[in-house]
């Protein structure tokens, strides 16, 4: 297993002594979700996650949580009023509560608080996500490997660069096994919007696509592939294990567990300082979900191969050669992306069609 | 961007599924504003049958049962209103604004234990014969029978407004309400009655979102829905068969926007996620500007016996 990898080095406080001096009572830990806990997707994990923290810790932590936090205004309320509430640490788990975070963090130096798959860190701010692009490239080569009609549907979130690595993993792994394959992308803007998803995903099936991917939290998308028929799906943040083995032939699994206990752990010891976490297959934190036998025998050791080339680090998603989209060159033969490019992407590799909207 | 990927037959058929739920909501607060009131609670007795329908159709295995289910919880909670408003003489404004608040929270009370399970599935009717007609059959004649449903209540709807007794006095009630009771019509009767209906229309509504268009709960599922059928009932100009148009446009544009997203159109994302409401404002700011609104005239007129 790969030691945890940080990518910048988060500044040390006297995180220790505070950690000290509130150490009798229980660590209460927070959770902010930008969905229901029973949503099936990621706030489902999230949510796993914090089951997780209850279990190992027991009588020694409290863990509070609130749903459906808008991204936006609301959420700078709703971290505020659970810093109010007395948590010494608060994990907040979606991109858009990035500014938020930073901003309430600023006014309580003594919480602790982490921020998933955002990029500003603070002495007492943290970022963590997980490297969710090398699941995608397992999901490309399958849905490459898959497709009869040479049309992938890609329900899309929102334009920003997690979304955006996604995509082009996805169909780099794709048209790496089929040159013929075409994507197609819809922007819900949603992360989560059952309706929404559903008729995204109605719209890409009578386009002609026999694979969605999907990049929203729902499992709508599954059930609207699952009544079309002779169409696949991958189970996005959670294993969506409902509707295997067809149409979901695999999955993309987000583990947080391991990762909050670590960080509650080190609250309550008082170690606890700010880094930036970037884990992958490897590390456990992105987990790919069973693979069906609705795939061909061969396709899938060929995916588990590719998967497990991931994990050893002996392969990068994105090695060269490879182009931007507008035909320059991005990666030479062999060469593979940094993560500050990756963390930051903002833009699909040559032979996608169609253009990000602008954020 | 190629246009020729999009199949107009498809898209016409997927547009009636989109329709449905705010079809139903609006056809029923239609009646609603005929008789004079206005009820602006149709989100929350949508969002109110979308998880009482999917509670039922799960414990019982029958989506029929889960929309029967629907129709009578939609109903129950707008005579909440109805003695609210026509007992109580509240404002009416006030307390639909306050029912629909009330049922999002309600439904995502009842809700929680049904996150993440699964619908009974609702066969569709392959109509012998009709379905097999080239191009019309596709897209007319195979749907859930919830489509069909929603057409007959419109027709229903339109035929006993227009050519009936009852259908006259709701709507002489609905224009003038001292008038109606001068002549001995039992006015607070009939609005509960056209109340009740207007509920139970809502949560079929709903209960089609949770139950088949999605289908799973989902807290706040319907998002906006009921408002969106409420303007709807503003640009039909109170008239069933322009209910069928508005909501049928609109729920057109809803999927049309996907479709041109997916052919990748030319076209800015966020002008095409934001095309349906645009459509529907320019709609009811032309329809303003013409001055003939068709409003009933005792609409939102709180009415007392005594006077």
């Amino acid at each position: 297993m790969r030691a945890v990898k940080t990518l910048l080095a988060g500044v040390a406080l006297a995180a220790g002594l505070a950690g000290a001096a509130q150490a009798q009572d229980k660590t209460k830990v927070g959770f902010i979700f930008v969905g229901p806990v029973g949503d099936g997707g990621w706030t489902y994990e999230h949510n796993q996650g914090r089951l997780a923290v209850e279990e190992e810790f027991g009588d020694s932590v409290e863990t509070i949580y609130q749903e459906s936090v808008p991204e936006g205004a609301d959420a700078e309320r709703a971290i505020t009023q659970m810093a109010l509430a007395g948590a010494d640490l608060i994990f907040t788990t979606s991109f858009g509560y990035m500014d938020a975070t930073v901003a309430v963090a600023e006014k309580f130096p003594d919480i602790k608080f982490e921020h998933a798959t955002g990029y500003k860190t603070a002495p007492n701010v943290s970022v963590y996500s997980a490297r969710f692009y090398e699941g995608r490239a397992v999901q490309g080569h399958i849905a490459g490997k898959m497709t009869k009609s040479n049309i992938i549907g890609y329900i899309a979130s929102f334009p920003i660069p997690e979304v955006i690595r996604g995509i082009n993993s996805a169909y780099i792994h794709a048209k790496k096994v089929n040159p013929d394959v075409q994507f197609k992308i819809i922007w819900a803007y949603t992360w989560f919007d059952p309706a929404k998803e559903a008729d995204a995903a109605k719209a890409l099936i009578e386009q002609g696509a026999d694979v969605i991917l999907q990049h929203t939290d729902s499992t709508a998308p599954q059930a609207a592939a699952q009544e079309a028929g002779n169409i696949i799906t991958f189970g996005q943040a959670s294993d969506m294990s409902d509707y295997a083995p067809m149409p979901r032939v695999s999955s993309i699994i987000d583990n947080w567990a391991p990762y909050y206990i670590a960080r509650t752990k080190a609250v309550m010891d008082g170690t606890w300082e700010s880094v930036s976490t970037w884990d992958g297959i490897g590390s456990g934190m992105v987990g790919i979900g069973e693979i069906t036998d609705a795939v061909p025998a061969d396709v899938k050791a060929e995916a588990e191969a590719l998967r497990d080339s991931l994990a050893s680090g002996e392969y990068h998603a994105f090695t060269g050669p490879l182009n931007k989209q507008d035909g320059s060159a991005w990666l030479a033969e062999g060469e593979t992306a940094d993560d500050g490019t990756l963390a930051g992407m903002n833009f699909y590799v040559e032979g996608i069609e169609g253009e990000i909207p602008s954020n | 961007m190629d246009l020729s990927q999009i199949n107009p037959l498809l898209l016409l058929a997927s547009l009636m599924v989109a329709a449905t739920p705010i079809l139903l909501a609006a056809i029923g607060e239609a009646v609603v504003e005929k008789a004079g009131v206005l009820n602006l609670g149709v989100e929350g007795m949508m969002i109110t049958g979308a998880v009482v329908g999917f509670a039922i159709g799960v414990n019982t295995g029958s989506p029929a049962m889960g929309f029967v289910a629907a129709a009578v919880a939609g109903a129950a909670l707008s005579m909440l209103f109805g003695v609210l408003v026509l007992y109580l003489m509240s404002n009416q404004v006030a307390t639909g604004l306050g029912l629909t608040l009330f049922g999002l929270g309600l439904s995502s009370l009842i809700g929680k234990p049904y996150e993440g399970m699964k619908a009974p599935s609702m066969a569709k009717w392959d109509i012998p014969l009709l379905s097999d007609i080239p191009v019309l059959g596709p897209i007319l004649f195979r749907h859930d029978p919830m489509v069909y449903v929603s057409l007959i209540i419109v027709t229903a709807t339109w035929y006993v407004l227009t050519r009936t007794r009852a259908g006259l006095i709701l709507r002489g009630v609905g224009e003038n309400h001292d008038a109606a009771h001068a002549l001995g019509y039992k006015v607070v009767r009939v609005r509960l009655m056209a109340i009740a209906f207007g509920g139970a229309c809502a949560g079929l509504g709903g209960a089609y979102v949770s139950l088949v268009r999605v289908p799973q709960w989902v807290e706040g599922m319907t998002a906006g829905a009921g408002w969106i059928a409420l303007a709807i009932v503003v640009f039909a100009s109170w008239r069933p068969w322009r209910v069928l148009l508005g909501a049928y446009l609109f729920g057109g544009i809803t999927v049309l926007q996907l479709n041109l997203q997916a052919a990748g159109a030319a076209i800015p994302v966020e002008i095409l996620a934001m095309s349906p409401y645009v459509v529907t404002i320019l709609v009811l700011v032309v329809i303003s500007l013409r001055g003939q609104h068709g409003a009933p005239g005792s609409l939102g007129r709180i009415f007392h016996a005594t006077h």
